[in-house]
């Protein structure tokens, strides 16, 4: 994959989608907004960004057929970036507002840190720091924290968390005062994080140019 | 381990030019917010906050513009407040790119507002602005239009009802030390922390790097906004002021002069001198 591939940023009607437009076009990258499932199936990557509540946007995403868009590009093995809602979307369901189903793609559920026994100021926002679980051989995808120190900081902004079923998939842990979350995880061509790469300064940028700018990548 | 204190530069715009005042008032030209902005964020800013400071004056939000070019080239959080009325004016301040919206007067003229952008929006992206005013009984009301029209709502008060109509984070501004660089209003901003469990960001008084550290050392302040020691550091620094519009009070500017009790430095300066006495930041 080269500069000027075009990447989806999908719209749900429910995000701010010109903060992640602006960071992937300073990276000279196309970008494409779009809702229609042929077009985002043509893209060379795609983006599900997401801000707002959880059940708005599965109602949305399956107006649009956006469901199928999502698991089918992710089937298609080009690179899928997940961000904040767009991260959580992917688990199998939430509790926030009320229980919801979600896309289902990575196992596990959606909570929210004011139902925890601890006292927490939320939402949890600001800079904090990811760790990494694992290195991985992705078969030739970069990986998305290359040339970044561990312990890097990152934005956050959210209320909820998201809970795998199991650590198959969990890239990066956060600690959030005493409590450890699943900051991000990673499957084949497939990255999603809690955190905003287009609003991390220069190391989120660092990792939306892994994603998608590789190009000695394989495929 | 938890989260970076957010150092966040506060951009203060008047039509087009970054202008800089004294308890809100007396607003001199000082360049630039584009520049500014940009510089700032070379610095490391963790987050840039907007106010258009005549907006709830003239009822008119001419940010738009500043926040899309801003927008294009950096990659923190944008705060802007400044005239925000309705869900609609929210709606276009996002579109623009901006991150969060930061709302006074509309909140106290119309406290159901919040409560809807809160639902409509998600909590984190409403900021309700608190410029807080000390009364002769000693006592802190919540005032309008950058300090001039009270609300005769207590400021604790008031802060905890916006937490429970869903507001995402405080921000509070100490009106009567704004500008002056003797220190922040530390016994209201440890009042304001005890009694809601939002993110509450302190603006208002910083002088020099120490009454920065003085308030992030024993308060769970999630940050803390600055104009004044940044800004009169930046000028310094860069007295080629690259053009400024001839519109407003242009003498400071061209005077030359800084302002004697702020003792300016780099967002970086500061934030090493605070990662070096332990406070948490992103360095």
């Amino acid at each position: 994959m080269s500069k000027n591939n075009t990447i989806a940023v999908i719209d749900y009607d429910m995000s701010n989608m010109f903060s992640i437009e602006n960071a992937l076009k300073n990276l000279d990258l196309k970008t494409i907004v779009t809702s229609d499932y042929d077009t985002i199936l043509s893209c060379d990557g795609a983006v599900l960004p997401g801000v707002g509540s959880f059940p708005e946007a599965m109602k949305n995403l399956k107006k649009f057929n956006l469901d199928n868009a999502i698991i089918d590009f992710i089937a298609s093995g080009k690179p899928f970036l997940g961000i904040c809602l767009g991260f959580q979307l992917l688990f199998d369901r939430s509790d926030e507002i009320i229980n919801t189903n979600g896309l289902g793609v990575i196992p596990g559920e959606v909570k929210s840190f004011s139902k925890l026994d601890i006292s927490l100021r939320v939402p949890h926002v600001g800079w904090n720091k990811v760790k990494k679980l694992i290195s991985l051989d992705r078969g030739g995808f970069n990986e998305p924290l290359n040339d970044i120190d561990n312990d890097e900081y990152f934005y956050f902004v959210h209320s909820n968390f998201v809970l795998p079923l199991n650590n198959t998939y969990s890239y990066t842990s956060t600690q959030y005062e005493e409590f450890n979350f699943c900051s991000s995880i990673i499957k084949d061509n497939l990255f999603a994080c809690q955190f905003h790469p287009e609003k991390s300064g220069k190391q989120g940028i660092q990792i939306l140019n892994n994603i998608f700018n590789n190009e000695n990548r394989k495929i | 381990m938890s989260l970076a204190m957010r150092i966040i530069p506060r951009l203060d715009i008047k039509g087009p030019n970054l202008v800089k005042g004294i308890n809100l008032e007396g607003l001199r030209v000082l360049g630039k917010p584009e520049s500014f902005a940009k510089f700032y964020y070379e610095e490391g800013a963790d987050e840039l906050f907007y106010q258009d400071v005549v907006a709830s004056l003239y009822g008119r939000n001419s940010l738009h513009d500043i926040i899309s070019r801003t927008a294009k080239e950096i990659f923190i959080p944008l705060t802007v407040g400044g005239g925000i009325r309705s869900i609609e004016d929210i709606s276009k301040i996002l579109k623009a790119g901006a991150d969060k919206v930061s709302i006074n007067t509309a909140a106290i003229e119309n406290p159901d507002l919040i409560s809807s952008a809160s639902r409509v929006f998600g909590a984190s992206t409403i900021v309700v602005n608190i410029e807080a005013i000390k009364q002769p009984d000693g006592s802190y009301h919540a005032f309008t239009d950058n300090g001039r029209n009270s609300s005769n709502k207590e400021v604790i008060s008031w802060a905890k009802e916006l937490e429970q109509r869903g507001a995402g984070e405080i921000l509070l501004t100490c009106v009567d030390h704004e500008g002056l660089g003797k220190g922040f209003n530390l016994s209201l901003a440890k009042k304001l922390c005890d009694a809601v469990t939002i993110p509450v960001v302190i603006h208002g008084g910083a002088g020099s790097q120490q009454h920065v550290f003085d308030l992030s050392k024993d308060l769970p302040i999630s940050g803390i906004a600055i104009a004044s020691l940044f800004h009169y550091h930046s000028i310094i620094k860069n007295r080629q002021i690259d053009g400024y519009e001839e519109e407003g009070n242009i003498e400071f500017l061209k005077s030359n002069r800084t302002i004697s009790n702020i003792a300016g430095c780099s967002v970086t300066d500061l934030k090493l001198f605070l990662f070096q006495n332990q406070i948490p930041c992103r360095v």
